[in-house]
């Protein structure tokens, strides 16, 4: 069970957006990646990984995370303390990297259009059931298909590929 | 029931005789390539996370140096030297060192290493480029690369496909950019999310590879997973004396069922350009003359192949940039920018007043050698103009054909083709 505030973002948000190309050379460093997460969205030149707390959750319109296959956008919004995305769509990139990462995104169109800035929000991810408690409202979330489940459970692609080349070599041995 | 292309190309992937729009397959990779932002990430994950200690071809595999090489500061610098390290110590056959290659996109191609049939991936978004050539080529993640290359497998979920009709013939002035970015601004930055985009009608027939790569390149811009072109003479012709394999077309069934056809009367398309801050937020060059520029920038894997640059040349020569105007001319490869010297080109761009850059990524992700700075207003060759894609937030970018930029940047201004060289491209 995840709880935490919501912060809300509009359609169309982009990777140059979520971490901005200068900050690619941080590229094995989640922390300081974290530390510029959604900077490139206007008005938060300043930073936004400051203002939220461990745990806190973005939420988001159309089409996140589109533009480039960096996957030091998902990585950033994690390094920043987010505990789970919420959209109204997912670009495929960052969709996939994120389910690659193990990291927890949810499509929810209804949640994307309802949520507030500042929501609290409860969301369980077995069940895909978002509670709000600031609007004492529920939303439903588009469910994912078994093999990707597992992925995010198994804790991304790493321990799966660790497990097929487990196999590879006893099958060989 | 038939399939697409795309289709056919993943089921053959993935040792199945058919699959569906939605089906989640485990598919074996033909070619892979990563560059100097994704390979130490992936390296790292390969080696440290995953246990390989094996790339799973060393054939197989592209490795290029170009988005900050040659190292723009200290720390890219330690990203090309784990970049280097990684190829040296997996024994990467096709590494491509600064100088010697140039960009991923216009390399992979050229080399003859990206063919008809095949499932290519490559960890940058714009690695749909590869579809021109007939296969299935998509943009991956890092984590994603290194299970390709510690397994030669990838999971995949099989994407609808959307056809795009274009009949008749583009006209005088209109190019391949100008077509895809018509489209992108019909139907939007995700009017393709996550789906195939296969281009086909006669007004294909008459685009060359560069022109076909350089719509597929803006598959992403789309938003989709992949953009696909059949196989005819012009493909054969470009892969003569270039395929580094067998390859076998693929062609889509008659009874192919597509999610939704567009249709396009390309011969009424007209020069189209996209103004800041999204490319789909596209224009007739109408609506945008006379736009004041800062900075013109000829470059990217998109649109700096020897025939654009040709191009561009031809509206250079014997002129010279407005004085209030800067040119950064960046070609996409070193065998492109061979040419350009061999066929005379550089000296044309540099008596216009234009900087002629090494081939690298350079100003396109506002990496070095042409970041735009607050307030600056730039037109670009390249696919994407989201805010700070090429330097300061506040800049403003709009995205055009070569023609259109050489032009521009001769009047200052943006400016129809013809307002500078006259009826028609007089080549040197
Ligand atoms: S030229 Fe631009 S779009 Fe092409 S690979 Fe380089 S950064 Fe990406």
């Amino acid at each position: 069970m995840i709880r935490g505030r919501a912060w809300t973002f509009g359609n169309n948000v982009d990777t140059d957006q979520i971490i901005p190309a200068k900050y690619a050379i941080y590229s094995l460093d989640e922390k300081k990646l974290g530390e510029h997460a959604m900077e490139g969205v206007p008005g938060n030149e300043d930073g936004w990984s400051k203002k939220i707390s461990a745990g806190d959750i973005l939420v988001a319109g159309s089409n996140f995370g589109c533009g480039s296959s960096r996957e030091i956008a998902p990585v950033a919004i994690r390094g920043a303390g987010v505990s789970v995305v919420v959209a109204d769509s997912f670009a495929r990139i960052f969709f996939r990297n994120s389910i690659n990462l193990g990291f927890p995104i949810l499509q929810s169109p209804q949640a994307a259009e309802a949520i507030k800035e500042g929501d609290e929000l409860e969301i369980d991810l077995d069940e895909g059931v978002i509670r709000n408690f600031t609007q004492g409202d529920e939303y439903r979330c588009d469910a994912f298909p078994p093999f990707m489940n597992e992925l995010i459970k198994m804790g991304g692609l790493v321990p799966w590929v660790r497990e097929r080349l487990k196999e590879r070599a006893q099958a060989s041995a | 029931m038939g399939m697409t292309m795309s289709e056919k190309i993943l089921a053959r992937a993935a040792g199945r005789d058919s699959v569906r729009p939605g089906d989640l397959l485990l598919a074996k990779i033909d070619f892979a390539m990563g560059h100097d932002l994704t390979i130490p990430p992936a390296g790292k994950i390969m080696r440290e996370q995953m246990g390989a200690q094996k790339v799973w071809d060393v054939d197989r595999v592209a490795v290029v140096q170009d988005h900050f090489q040659p190292a723009k500061d200290i720390a890219s610098a330690g990203l090309g030297r784990m970049t280097r390290e990684f190829a040296r110590e997996m024994g990467i056959k096709w590494y491509f060192e600064v100088g010697q290659g140039g960009i991923c996109h216009t390399v992979l191609p050229e080399r003859g290493l990206v063919l008809p049939g095949e499932l290519v991936v490559g960890a940058d978004s714009h690695s749909c480029t590869y579809g021109a050539l007939n296969n299935f080529a998509t943009g991956i993640g890092s984590t994603d690369l290194a299970c390709v290359m510690a397994l030669g497998e990838l999971w995949f979920r099989v994407p609808e496909s959307l056809r795009f009709v274009y009949h008749h013939k583009l006209p005088q002035w209109v190019e391949a950019k100008d077509l895809i970015l018509h489209v992108i601004g019909t139907i939007g930055v995700d009017g393709a999310r996550s789906k195939a985009m296969e281009h086909t009608g006669d007004a294909i027939a008459h685009i060359d590879m560069e022109g076909r790569l350089t719509m597929t390149n803006m598959a992403i811009e789309a938003g989709a997973k992949n953009g696909i072109i059949g196989f005819d003479e012009v493909t054969r012709e470009f892969l003569e004396g270039r395929a580094q394999r067998a390859y076998t077309p693929v062609d889509s069934d008659p009874d192919a069922e597509y999610e939704k056809t567009f249709e396009f009367d390309a011969e009424a398309i007209p020069i189209t350009l996209a103004r800041p801050m999204s490319p789909d937020h596209t224009a007739p060059i109408d609506e945008v003359a006379g736009t004041r520029l800062d900075q013109v920038f000829i470059g990217s894997c998109t649109n700096s192949k020897i025939g654009d640059l040709r191009r561009a040349a031809a509206v250079l020569k014997g002129r010279h940039i407005a004085p209030h105007v800067r040119l950064i001319v960046t070609p996409s490869s070193a065998q492109v920018a061979r040419e350009a010297e061999r066929e005379g080109l550089i000296g044309i761009f540099m008596d216009a007043g234009a900087g002629w850059t090494v081939a690298t990524c350079g100003a396109c992700l506002g990496g070095h050698m042409g970041v735009v700075g607050a307030g600056e207003v730039c037109l670009s060759t390249s696919n994407r103009n989201f805010p700070g894609r090429m330097g300061d937030p506040t800049a403003q970018v709009y995205l055009s054909n070569p023609v259109v930029a050489a032009a521009s940047a001769v009047a200052g201004e943006i400016v129809h083709p013809k307002e500078v060289v006259g009826r028609e491209l007089v080549y040197a």
